[in-house]
């Protein structure tokens, strides 16, 4: 049975049609991989099913763990294992990373009916997950992103994913504003949280560099809003040669 | 501002949106003042809250090279005023950081004069509101730079937040300088809160109360940043907001 299955999503935002009928079913163990050009559609997927208001869907479904996704408020998708790794993580002046992480993991472990996790556990869960990916796990006690580099931002969202510990993750240019050694590390952290059986992985990129190191099981392409060929991993260095005019006509 | 022997009408500038019927309850009202020595540094917290209405009035005058820091925290049930005047020497040195939250159909109001009559003097004056429902949350500050009073330093920052279309805040930073060779900056801006924050605290599973309680304490806090009791306050204005969302 499939993690996440979706058919025929269709959605619109501000008016304009943007997904016209995608499906895809990704299976727990599995990491999928969307590629496409610009405008085709990707952000719009992972914000769609991480439930950001104005991204309305008008037809199609998605089931996640056997549930019904899009009938679920985003704080729900988040407490059913769903994790939306953003392209441009958000900064939150004021707020610590720790302290909005705490109450998040928390506030999803009741929605889920267990017990809180203490200070203490969760400072020492916190402090395993950003040396995993080599963050400074000063820069947590900071506000939410605020005055993180491109690269920090993106280090710090893996470290939020490891701490939440999710099923499912979409990450969306994840690998976008990192350097050669970053772009390891986030590729090492994330094989060490999500490559698990029971877990699974969409990641949105454009490049190939980032799935050198997350290998992936499968991998889309995205164009108009519609998945126009999916194949092995050998479809993104397909993509990588001959660039998605000559992949997608 | 010593204590009147009338009821003051919305005429004057100072009682423009008061809400005349609570003050009513609790007039006249009495003028607390305080007086720095040179030199002397003192902090002090007023936190206004309770079920009635609260008004206090506060005079102070600082010596030369005087240092003042007040928090205040307006969170009561009812209608909250504090107006206060601060007479600075020279090299004084004032700061303000007042928080309100208000709900229902209250008003809630905090009124500065700072008056910098003396050269070389700060003033650092930081206010934010949170306000829902039919509240209203007035800031009406007055920064006045006396003849002579160069290399004066003065700064006002009033933002406030609006939970509801229907709530009021109204700003009102104002300066008066009459000497050369100063600095004053004021701001104001009233918004809502930023809905891409809610959404990303969101994605993480925090539910949409929670997340909006985080951002907002946060917003408060800036209010009493690096006063002695930050985290009392910021606890309090933590409770108050529970109240109002």
């Amino acid at each position: 049975m499939s993690l996440l299955s979706i058919t025929d999503l269709a959605n619109e935002v501000a008016g304009k049609p943007i997904l016209k009928g995608l499906s895809l079913s990704i299976g727990a163990g599995e990491i999928h991989a969307i590629m496409g050009p610009n405008g085709a559609g990707k952000s719009t997927l992972a914000y769609t099913l991480g439930g950001r208001p104005g991204y309305e869907v008008t037809g199609g479904s998605v089931t996640f763990a056997g549930e019904d996704l899009l009938a679920m408020e985003p704080h729900e998708r988040a407490a059913a294992g769903l994790f939306l790794g953003f392209q441009y993580p958000v900064e939150i002046p004021g707020v610590s990373t720790v302290q909005f992480l705490r109450e998040a993991l928390n506030a999803q472990r009741k929605t889920r009916g267990e017990e809180p996790l203490s200070g203490g556990a969760f400072l020492k869960l916190a402090r395993e997950k950003a040396a995993l990916l080599k963050l400074d796990p000063e820069m947590l006690k900071r506000p939410v992103n605020v005055g993180f580099s491109g690269g920090e931002k993106k280090r710090a969202e893996m470290v939020q994913m490891g701490v939440l510990d999710p099923k499912f993750a979409i990450l969306d240019e994840t690998d976008s504003g990192l350097d050669i050694d970053a772009l390891r590390i986030v590729g090492e952290g994330i094989n060490a949280i999500m490559r698990k059986p029971d877990k699974a992985v969409l990641l949105i990129t454009h490049y190939q560099r980032l799935l050198d190191y997350v290998k992936p099981d499968f991998v889309h392409v995205l164009a108009a809003g519609r998945i126009v060929r999916s194949g092995g991993p050998e479809l993104a260095l397909e993509l990588e040669e001959q660039g998605y005019e000559a992949v997608v006509a | 501002m010593s204590e009147l022997a009338t009821l003051p009408t919305r005429h004057e500038e100072d009682w423009r949106y008061a809400d005349l019927a609570a003050l009513e309850t609790v007039w006249p009202v009495a003028t607390e003042t305080l007086t720095l020595a040179p030199g002397e540094q003192a902090t002090r917290t007023l936190v206004l809250d309770g079920d009635s209405a609260v008004v206090r009035d506060l005079a102070v005058t600082l010596g030369a090279g005087a240092e003042f820091d007040l928090r205040v925290l307006n969170a009561g049930k009812a209608y909250g005023r504090l107006s206060v005047r601060v007479v600075l020497a020279k090299g004084a040195q004032f700061r303000f950081g007042a928080a309100q939250v208000a709900g229902g159909e209250q008003t809630v109001e905090i009124v500065t004069e700072v008056v910098h009559a003396e050269p070389d003097a700060v003033s650092n004056q930081i206010v934010r509101q949170v306000l829902g429902g039919r509240a209203t949350g007035n800031y009406l500050g007055r920064v006045l730079v006396e003849r002579g009073a160069i290399g004066t330093d003065g700064s006002q920052s009033v933002r406030a937040m609006l939970l509801d279309r229907t709530a009021t805040a109204n700003a009102r930073p104002e300066l008066e300088i009459y000497a050369d060779d100063v600095k004053c900056a004021h701001g104001c801006a009233i918004g809502e809160l930023d809905r891409e924050g809610l959404f990303y605290l969101a994605s993480r599973g925090l539910p949409p109360a929670a997340a909006k309680a985080l951002m907002l304490q946060a917003f408060l806090s800036e209010a009493f940043a690096g006063a002695p009791d930050e985290e009392t306050l910021t606890a309090a204005a933590l409770a108050a907001l529970e109240d109002v969302l």
